[in-house]
Order: structure tokens, then C-alpha cells, then sequence
């Protein structure tokens, strides 16, 4: 028994996070940069506060770099009721906006990565994490 | 409450295809059955460790109908299926049958022993790893079923959530037809002589 199965089709993501194209401020100043999630149809992620201590939320993480990150502001949640679901779940569908501050410290770039984990209403995949990049630009 | 059935299906194949057209939820809608013995592939043997540190091994089950259960429990489809699982267990265990989850849960036991416990799993859940999911195809999607044969075959494979009368109906098929083999000879023998 020692054969193995052929690998499925490769699943592009089904997020995408187009982050702004630069965060520029005079430095120490506290800017809001804006990120654009796409998810693709039928599919949802769980939120940043999901309602279930094993779902997994939706995360910014920001390391070191040009610009000292604060805090993110995600959308309301929607709450979803799905047939897996006995109870509804918290959720984000489709397009959506999230907002996090940074303070302007130098420049260069800022690196992030964005954890998530996305369900339809029949399968889920597993948790996923995107690479994010934003140059910062201090002006005088 | 019936979803999609993907019987007769290699492991893996095509898995977000399925996931989309089977949003369709009626379209697809089939009777559940197994693949003809002759369809049937080897399942991969493996090597995994249980709650209890326990080394199991997938061919130890050989001469079982086992359902092999790759799932998480970040999973919320999967959780769904899972008192089905302890049903089926408690029902056909002594019929030979066994349900073997595997875990994919990235935090392992710290993330999997409490929901053991809280769910009063009565099967056998072994923690997984990446190269047990690329012998099965990759597993990219949760919750990824197959339901093996007693020689060890794959007889189905479902990818996503389906109903609990899919898995029953497999699984009684395996059981029944391993039991209708031997009076098939016995009375082709009888013949003979």
C-alpha cells in the first residue's frame, strides 16, 4: 500500500488584499492606510472576532520596518447562517475594506502578513497567509 | 439534508471545481454508491500517532470497511458531520467498520485533544501532516472522506460536506457485499461438484 493519489488542482487563493500604494507622512506622524479584500464568490472568512474559540480570525500581523503599525479597524461583521452552522457565524463575504494606523517612522517599507481562513458552505480550506508589502515615504 | 455526492472520485481531484458546482445543491443530486471493485485504487498506507501517542498504522485496518475522515476543528462543515461518525461507529462497529479521523489541525493535540473531549468521540482520531494529505491528493479542502473497502481500496471519496445517508449507504454496501461474496463461491463450488 504505498501509492499515491494524484494532487488536486491548484487552488489560488480565494483572497486578495490590494494594500495602499504607499503611506507617506511627516515622520512620527499617525496615518490610516486602507486595504482592499477581495474574496472570491461563495466563500467567506471568518472575521476578526469570530464566535467560536476554534474558528481562526482574520489577522493582521505587521513586523518592524519604516512605519510602527497601531491599530487595525476591520468592518462590522456579518452574521451568517450557513447549513453547517447550528448557530450563525461571523463573518466577512465579498469586497471589503480594512483600516490600520501607522505611525511614520522612516523611509522604507512596512511588511505584514494577513492570516485567514476561508469556508463555502460545504468545505473549508485551510488557513491561509498573504505576504503585504507598503513602501513609506516620509515627506518634510 | 442532502448536499452534493462526488462518489466515484480520485482522491483529490478537481476539488474546487466540486466545491463551486456543488453550491448547486439539487443539480448534482445522486444516489450514493460505491465504485465497482474494479475502479478501485489502493489507499495509501500511513503512519500516524493517536491521542494517546499510539502509532497506528492505515493497514492494520485491512479486512475492515474503515472511513477515513481528514477534517479540523477550525472546520465548521466537518462538525457537522462528526456525530454522524460517532453514530456510525457505535452502529457498525462490531460489523466490521471503523471511522479513522485524521486531524489537519495546524496546533495539533493542544488544538484537537479538548474538542475530543467535548464531543465524546467514540473513533479512533490520529493527528495528520502535510505528507499524509499529499498522498491522499493533497487535501486541500475540509472535510475529505474516503470510504475504503476491506481489501484496503478506495470505494468513495467525498470532498466537502454530503449526507449522512451518502456515508450510510456506502457503507452498508461494503458491508453487505463482503458478506454476500463467500455464499456467491460456496454455491458456485457446490455446483462444481
Amino acid at each position: 500500500m504505498s501509492s499515491v493519489l494524484p494532487l488536486p488542482a491548484q487552488i489560488s487563493s480565494v483572497l486578495s488584499v490590494i494594500p495602499p500604494e504607499k503611506i507617506a507622512g511627516k515622520r512620527n506622524e499617525v496615518v490610516t492606510a486602507e486595504f482592499h479584500l477581495q474574496l472570491r464568490g461563495g466563500y467567506h472568512v471568518n472575521s476578526n472576532t469570530p464566535n467560536d474559540e476554534y474558528l481562526i480570525p482574520l489577522r493582521f500581523t505587521w513586523s518592524g520596518g519604516a512605519a510602527q503599525a497601531g491599530e487595525v479597524i476591520f468592518p462590522k461583521p456579518q452574521q451568517e447562517k450557513y447549513q453547517f452552522s447550528p448557530k450563525p457565524v461571523s463573518v466577512f463575504t465579498g469586497d471589503f475594506k480594512a483600516q490600520a494606523k501607522f505611525k511614520v517612522v522612516s523611509n522604507g517599507v512596512v511588511n505584514g502578513k494577513l492570516r485567514y481562513q476561508a469556508c463555502n458552505d460545504r468545505a473549508c480550506l485551510p488557513p491561509r497567509v498573504i505576504d503585504i508589502k507598503v513602501p513609506v515615504e516620509v515627506r518634510n | 439534508m442532502f448536499i452534493c455526492s462526488t462518489r466515484a472520485l480520485a482522491a483529490g481531484s478537481l476539488a474546487l471545481t466540486l466545491m463551486v458546482s456543488c453550491n448547486s445543491k439539487s443539480e448534482h443530486t445522486r444516489a450514493a454508491t460505491v465504485k465497482a471493485e474494479s475502479g478501485r485504487k489502493k489507499a495509501p498506507d500511513f503512519t500516524l500517532k493517536d491521542s494517546n501517542g499510539k502509532t497506528v498504522n492505515l493497514a492494520d485496518y485491512k479486512g475492515k470497511v474503515v472511513l477515513l475522515n481528514f477534517w479540523a476543528t477550525w472546520c465548521g462543515p466537518c462538525k457537522i458531520e462528526i456525530p454522524w461518525f460517532i453514530d456510525f461507529e457505535q452502529k457498525y462497529k462490531d460489523k466490521g467498520f471503523a471511522v479513522v479521523g485524521v486531524s489537519m489541525d495546524e496546533d495539533g493535540w493542544n488544538a484537537v485533544k479538548p474538542y475530543l473531549s467535548e464531543s465524546h468521540i467514540n473513533y479512533r482520531v490520529l493527528l495528520g501532516n502535510d505528507s499524509v494529505g499529499t498522498l491522499y491528493g493533497g487535501v486541500d479542502s475540509l472535510p475529505t472522506t474516503f470510504v475504503i473497502d476491506q481489501d484496503g481500496r478506495i470505494a468513495a471519496t467525498h470532498i466537502g460536506l454530503v449526507s449522512k445517508s451518502d456515508y450510510q449507504t456506502e457503507i452498508v454496501q461494503l458491508l453487505e457485499g463482503k458478506r454476500a461474496d463467500p455464499v456467491v463461491e460456496r454455491t458456485s463450488a457446490a455446483r462444481s461438484n
